[in-house]
């Protein structure tokens, strides 16, 4: 690995090697969950998956049919043998035609074999897939419904790696599960067959097994918290991997590839090392379980072969003991070599329903209604909410706007201007208080509705990485081109669009980064406006555009807002001309309300501000405040 | 690198956003490569191609000794028949061949455990080394690159692929060397006893080389097939979880589950059809084995009655297809990991390959800063995917200097953002050139460049971490007291200082627990902790109110003094006091000049500022004044 380390060194400039910066880290330090690492066989786990069988109980009975009549040929197959030999070879008295008969047995099993084989992998591995997208599918599907709040704490990556590495985990257990199985029914039968052929010496044979316990017993332990180490070691090199990918701007702009790389090789090396520790426990049953396999066979040419001697036993059971012996630990090595799939498997079905199990806070009332027309009223009345316990970020906020009303929010940022807006759509519930749509408490009416009613421009536009057209129609998938366009118009975005080389059918990238911000925000505009809500919240819609184009936009809304009640936050005042009224947010609460005459006329905070061309203060000290808005109009 | 040759390179800029893996080429040269670089790993892949070997040779040994019990037990049991004693003598040769039996289990299991061990830790190597070389590549592609290409698939790529790749040396080539022995051995010891014996016992060998050869190129399109479903289906996963807030706020769940069931359904699909492919190639090889071996026993019958050879030859025979018997089984897995280990590995290399097309020049010298003049001279520019007919930028002057404050101004899409990515170099131009203090940047070292200049992104991506790692991010060895004058500058300290564990918090995934302007107050102090020359934000006050922009404007006063700064906004009031602003349409200069020049000049600039001064309801107060920082 020396050339690892020249590049290291010579990567990382002038700091020297052992300088190591106090203040890097890689990949996500929001603490790693619980490792949940139990047993190799978890009922709670088993039983919840059951569920998701019960589908396919038929199959899997059909299945099992064949596993069953595959093992028994399996199992055949050498008897044929012996009985071949016994009676049509040993003995010096050959006869031909009883061979004939047991090779013509050997083939008829041989095909039912394949049928059998054949029927039980397809079935089992077309059922293990079906049941891996149905398990995928139910915890996307879960997601969609959880709260924000969850969302909000919980890494995508996070979900990502257990919709992803936890249902590959499953899948890989479940492919090999079925030779497992097999190999479990097989070493039944043959112990079976072994105790009926001569259970003396079935017996004295599977005495080597209880070894076999002994040794497991101590091995188990260790081979646990291998095992777990290196999957330890494998999520966080995965979620530096993560940050690596998705924060590539911010690590090119800050220069960090050096320091990064270095700590990301610490991860891989570590997981390197735990890894090949793994192996070791993996690996080590290896000869233990073929001396035992060899002491087995010893016995039983050494004790079957005296008893051949005193004719107590025909040399063909010798022969078939000896083939199954063989046979035997095939099943018991890769059940060992299973092991450590088994237990990945068992960790990984307990995260997938650990988030089918994640509460939904925010759920639909049973009666709740869904309203097909609303009038667009909103209001608050005494609203208390915050993020975390104990911390309110909005206290006793009360505000009505009417119907058809324009309100504007305006207040220093932090100040809870979009934490209201969130609470309009019921991202979150209120701890205190009540919020009403159309008149009705946002918790009895349900969340779709709220969608269909309310058309948000967040503050940060989201694209999908589809064209500009199915983006402008997310709202309303049945839109037509023409009412697409139309909206693109009103918000100024149709000609750029248009002089793209694809124009509307352009494809964006990921998170639309083949537009420039503001674009982007056009285009989250014009999807707000297709969905032709009766509540429209715009939410900086326009911070990123300039004051043409968002003149344009307004005399377009103007139009458009007709009936339509409209929230519109900024902090450039000229922004909110067209308000009717104006709230004033500082530190969670309303200090002012009114239309823009009125907050002139009371000489508030407002009126001061906007003499100063000022949009806002912020969450420094009161006095501060004064004091710049005193410098200020002593300025002016 | 000792591998296959390859093309010639490909730049990052040539590739399409979702370039897919040209298949006709993928398996020998990527197949080649794996092995090359298993093979470095001299004396690990030495002991286990030896102990692979080894472990096969004693596997074979005890069908031998089997026989030979066999043949012992039938002899004594003759012997007896015939009277003729001599038991102990028989006894003893059976406890020979039971102790050598059991020492070649023995042997057996010691070599198989050190060719598994290292054949997985060779593996492991493998995958480190991948893992490392992957993470290398993408710190050093370019951006436009990084633009056009997902970041689920990367993922994808960075932990199945290298899985995939990773398993290939114990699943392939290990195994089929011990395949080989073990089929190889086996037939010299049965050709020595019988030669027709041995043809019929081995006659399934051709038949399941012909079966798995042409299994595994069926299989490997199918993987490949499916590793792109898996990754369109990522891809969709992420976007929507990325984007839940939309998803929620248009109630577009149905929608979203539609699209998802589509991709799902399809995905479904193919992973049933690579089942049913490696169903029918392991079953029908299984089949065509047992056949062997009942022919084998026929055969092997006949000439046991015949006298032709002993019921332990025949024993042995058959004892020797049976071992065979898990390896046959393996064939199906084998070829299945050679099609996964082409296809990952294909799409693994598809990346490390690539050139590039932003790096260091093999004579780049850091920068000589001695003033730290910026000049851009002439500068064209386009995107490299965005076929359009005009530039994104278009004969482009400009002159930032110390102490100096450069204001930008334009309607979205003009340029604004480009500009300060060509400065940071994250993209070239493609005509004219952009120096500082007189050398042009692709001829200095990108870090150094990188280091001068300073960018607050217009969009600031945060790490998930604490709000101290985050503003330390560009000086990881900066201490408590720098980092609380950045964030001070910055006017975040004392909302910091307000939180419970105030530099210790969790800003959460991409700074979601933060206000738009918290984060980019963040942003701001993260770019501004490192000492850079040259510092250009862009529009990253948008979200911040302009009494908190104004003492930022404030406090960065000092820093300012002897950098050169600009600022791209679109409120006037951001920039407004600059030195020189420059108004961008369309990727030109339209109009350039001080505040006063440009509102004399009554053109767009004036009349933006009148748009943006007045609120319609009462006439414009307009404002200019010294007090102004620049
Ligand atoms: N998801 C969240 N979890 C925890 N805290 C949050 C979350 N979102 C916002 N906050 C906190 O709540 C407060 C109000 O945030 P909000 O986004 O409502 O402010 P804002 O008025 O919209 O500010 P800006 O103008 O900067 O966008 C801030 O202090 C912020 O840190
Ligand atoms: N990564 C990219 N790939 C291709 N085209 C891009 C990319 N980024 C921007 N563009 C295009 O280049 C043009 C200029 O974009 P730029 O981001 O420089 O605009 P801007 O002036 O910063 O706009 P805004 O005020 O909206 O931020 C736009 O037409 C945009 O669509
Ligand atoms: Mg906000
Ligand atoms: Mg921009």
């Amino acid at each position: 690995m020396t050339t690892a380390h020249n590049q290291r060194d010579a990567a990382r400039g002038s700091r020297s090697a052992q300088d190591r910066p106090p203040l890097a880290v890689v990949g996500s330090q929001i603490s790693q969950d619980e490792e949940l690492f139990g047993r190799a066989f978890d009922p709670w786990v088993i039983k919840r998956f059951m569920t998701y069988l019960a589908p396919y109980r038929r199959q899997l009975l059909i299945g099992l049919g064949c596993v069953l009549a595959f093992t028994l040929t399996q199992l055949t197959l050498p008897l044929l043998v012996r009985a071949a030999i016994d009676h049509a070879l040993a003995d010096g008295a050959s006869d031909l035609s009883l061979l004939q008969i047991f090779v013509g047995a050997f083939f008829g099993v041989v095909v039912l074999n394949y049928a059998a084989n054949h029927f039980m992998e397809t079935l089992i591995g077309r059922t293990a897939q079906r049941l891996l997208f149905d398990l995928r599918r139910a915890m996307y599907a879960h997601l969609q419904v959880v709260s924000l709040s969850f969302m909000d704490r919980t890494e995508v990556g996070r979900l990502m790696s257990r919709l992803q590495g936890d249902v590959y985990a499953l899948q890989e257990f479940l492919e090999s599960s079925i030779f497992a199985i097999g190999d479990l029914v097989l070493l039944v039968g043959i112990v079976v067959v072994l105790l009926s052929l001569d259970p003396a010496l079935g017996g004295l044979t599977l005495s080597v097994l209880p070894l076999l316990f002994l040794v497991r017993i101590v091995w188990l332990p260790l081979a646990r918290k291998a095992f777990m180490r290196a999957r330890e070691a494998s999520s966080t090199t995965n979620a530096a991997l993560a940050e690596n990918v998705h924060g590539i701007r911010a690590i090119q702009e800050l220069r960090r590839e050096s320091v990064n790389f270095d700590l990301f090789e610490e991860k891989a090396r570590e997981n390197l090392n735990a890894h090949l520790a793994a192996s070791r426990y993996t690996n080590v049953m290896v000869p233990i379980v073929d001396t035992l396999t060899g002491s087995a066979m010893a016995i039983v040419i050494l004790v079957g072969g005296s008893m051949v001697l005193d004719s107590a036993l025909d040399v063909g059971v010798m022969v078939a003991f000896l083939f199954y012996v063989q046979r035997f630990f095939d099943p018991i090595r890769s059940l060992t070599l299973q092991y450590s799939i088994m237990q990945r498997a068992m960790a990984a079905g307990q995260r997938i329903f650990e988030v089918m199990d994640v509460e939904v806070e925010v759920q639909d009332a049973p009666d709740a209604e869904d309203p097909k027309e609303i009038d667009g009223a909103i209001e608050f009345r005494d609203v208390t909410f915050g993020y975390e316990t104990g911390n309110p970020i909005l206290r006793n906020i009360t505000f009505k706007v009417n119907p058809g009303e324009t309100v504007a929010l305006v207040g220093p940022t932090g100040s809870g201007k979009t934490s209201t807006t969130a609470l309009v759509h019921r991202f979150y519930d209120v701890w205190d208080g009540q919020v009403l749509v159309g008149g009705r408490d946002v918790r009895s009416v349900t969340q779709d509705s709220l969608g269909r009613h309310i058309a948000m421009v967040l503050q940060e536009p989201f694209l999908f990485s589809s064209t500009i057209e199915e983006n402008i129609r997310y709202a309303r998938t049945g839109a037509t081109r023409a009412q697409v366009e139309e909206a693109a118009i009103a918000v100024g975005a149709h000609d750029f669009i248009q002089r793209l080389e694809h124009g509307y059918d352009t494809m964006l990238d990921q998170r639309g980064a083949n537009l420039s911000l503001g674009q982007r925000q056009l285009i989250s505009f014009a999807r707000a406006l297709l969905a032709d809500a009766k509540i429209l919240v715009l939410d900086e819609a326009t911070a990123s555009i300039d004051s043409y184009t968002e003149l344009e936009i307004q005399r377009a809304l103007a139009r458009l807002l007709k009936d339509r009640t409209a929230m519109v936050i900024a902090h450039r005042l000229a922004t909110i001309r067209g308000a009717d009224r104006i709230i004033v947010l500082e530190g969670g609460e309303i200090v002012e309300q009114g239309s823009h005459a009125e907050l002139m006329a009371s000489g508030g905070l407002y009126a001061r501000l906007y003499r100063m061309n000022y949009a806002s203060f912020d969450d420094i000290p009161a006095d501060e405040v004064a004091k710049a808005i005193a410098s200020g109009e002593r300025e002016t | 690198m000792a591998t296959a040759s390859r093309s010639a390179k490909r730049l990052d800029t040539q590739v399409d956003g979702d370039y897919s893996i040209d298949v006709s080429k993928v398996d020998g040269n990527v197949l080649a490569r794996i092995t090359a670089m298993a093979f470095r790993h001299r004396w690990r892949m030495t002991i286990a191609v030896v102990t692979t070997v080894l472990g096969g040779l004693f596997q074979l040994m005890v069908p031998q000794f089997l026989g030979q019990a066999v043949d012992q037990a039938q002899g004594l049991l003759r012997d007896a028949a015939a009277g003729v004693s001599g038991q102990d003598a028989a006894e003893s040769a059976l406890l020979t061949t039971a102790l050598l039996l059991l020492g070649a289990a023995v042997l057996r299991g010691v070599f198989t455990m050190l060719h598994n061990y290292q054949g997985e830790a060779v593996g492991q190597l493998i995958g480190y080394r991948l893992r490392l070389d992957y993470y290398r590549q993408l710190q050093r592609l370019s951006l436009s690159w990084h633009d056009r290409v997902h970041t689920g698939d990367l993922m994808t790529r960075g932990i199945l692929d290298i899985e995939g790749v990773r398993l290939w040396v114990d699943t392939g080539i290990l195994r089929s060397i011990l395949l080989t022995v073990l089929i190889g051995g086996g037939a010299i010891v049965l050709f020595r006893n019988d030669p027709v014996l041995a043809c019929v016992a081995l006659s399934f060998v051709p038949i399941v080389g012909v079966r798995a050869s042409v299994a595994r190129l069926k299989l490997r399109d199918t993987w490949i097939a499916l590793q792109d479903k898996m990754s369109e289906l990522t891809n969709v996963m992420e976007e929507n979880l990325g984007g839940i807030r939309v998803v929620r706020a248009f109630a577009a769940l149905a929608f979203e589950l539609t699209r998802y069931d589509k991709i799902s359904s399809e995905g479904l699909a193919i992973a049933s059809r690579r089942v049913r492919l490696f169903v029918l190639s392991t079953t029908q090889m299984t089949f065509v084995y047992f056949l062997a071996m009942g022919l084998t026993l026929w055969v092997g019958g006949t000439k046991v009655a015949a006298g032709d050879i002993t019921l332990g030859q025949l024993t042995e025979a058959l004892a020797f297809m049976l071992i065979l018997q898990m390896p046959v089984r393996q064939i199906g897995w084998m070829i299945n990991s050679i099609a996964r280990a082409s296809t990952c590995g294909g799409r693994l290399f598809n990346v490390i390959d690539l050139e590039p097309s932003i790096a260091d020049r093999p004579d780049a010298k850091d920068i000589d800063l001695t003033g730290g003049v910026v000049r851009f001279e002439n500068v064209d520019f386009s995107y490299p995917t965005w076929a359009m007919d005009e530039r994104t930028l278009t004969g482009i002057d400009l002159e930032a200097r110390p102490g100096k404050m450069i204001g930008i101004v334009g309607p979205p899409g003009s340029g604004k953002t480009t500009i300060a990515q060509l400065l940071g170099r994250y993209y070239d131009v493609t005509g004219g050139r952009i120096t500082v203090d007189g050398q042009d940047i692709r001829g200095v070292t990108l870090a150094s460049l990188r280091t001068a200049v300073a960018i607050v992104q217009q969009e600031p991506f945060l790490f998930t971490a604490s709000i101290d790692h985050n503003v330390a991010y560009g000086d990881p060895w900066a201490g408590r007291s720098s980092i609380e004058r950045s964030a001070q500058t910055a006017q975040l300290h004392n909302y910091i200082k307000a939180l419970p564990n105030d530099y210790g918090t969790l800003v959460g995934e991409r700074g979601v627990s933060l206000s738009g302007g918290q984060r980019q107050r963040l942003s701001i102090a993260r770019a501004i902790l490192p000492d850079a020359r040259v510092l250009v934000l862009d529009d990253s006050t948008a979200a911040i109110d302009a009494a908190t922009e104004r003492r930022i404007r404030e406090s960065l006063k000092e820093y300012t003094q002897e950098r050169a700064v600009i600022v791209i906004a679109h409120r006037l009031s951001s920039l407004m006091h600059a030195d020189e602003i420059v108004f961008l349409e369309a990727g030109r200069i339209v109009e350039r000049g001080s505040h006063d020049d440009l509102m004399a000049l009554g053109g767009r600039y004036a009349k933006l500022y009148e748009l943006q001064a007045s609120t319609g309801a009462e006439p414009a107060t307009p404002r200019s004044g010294p007090e102004d920082g620049r």
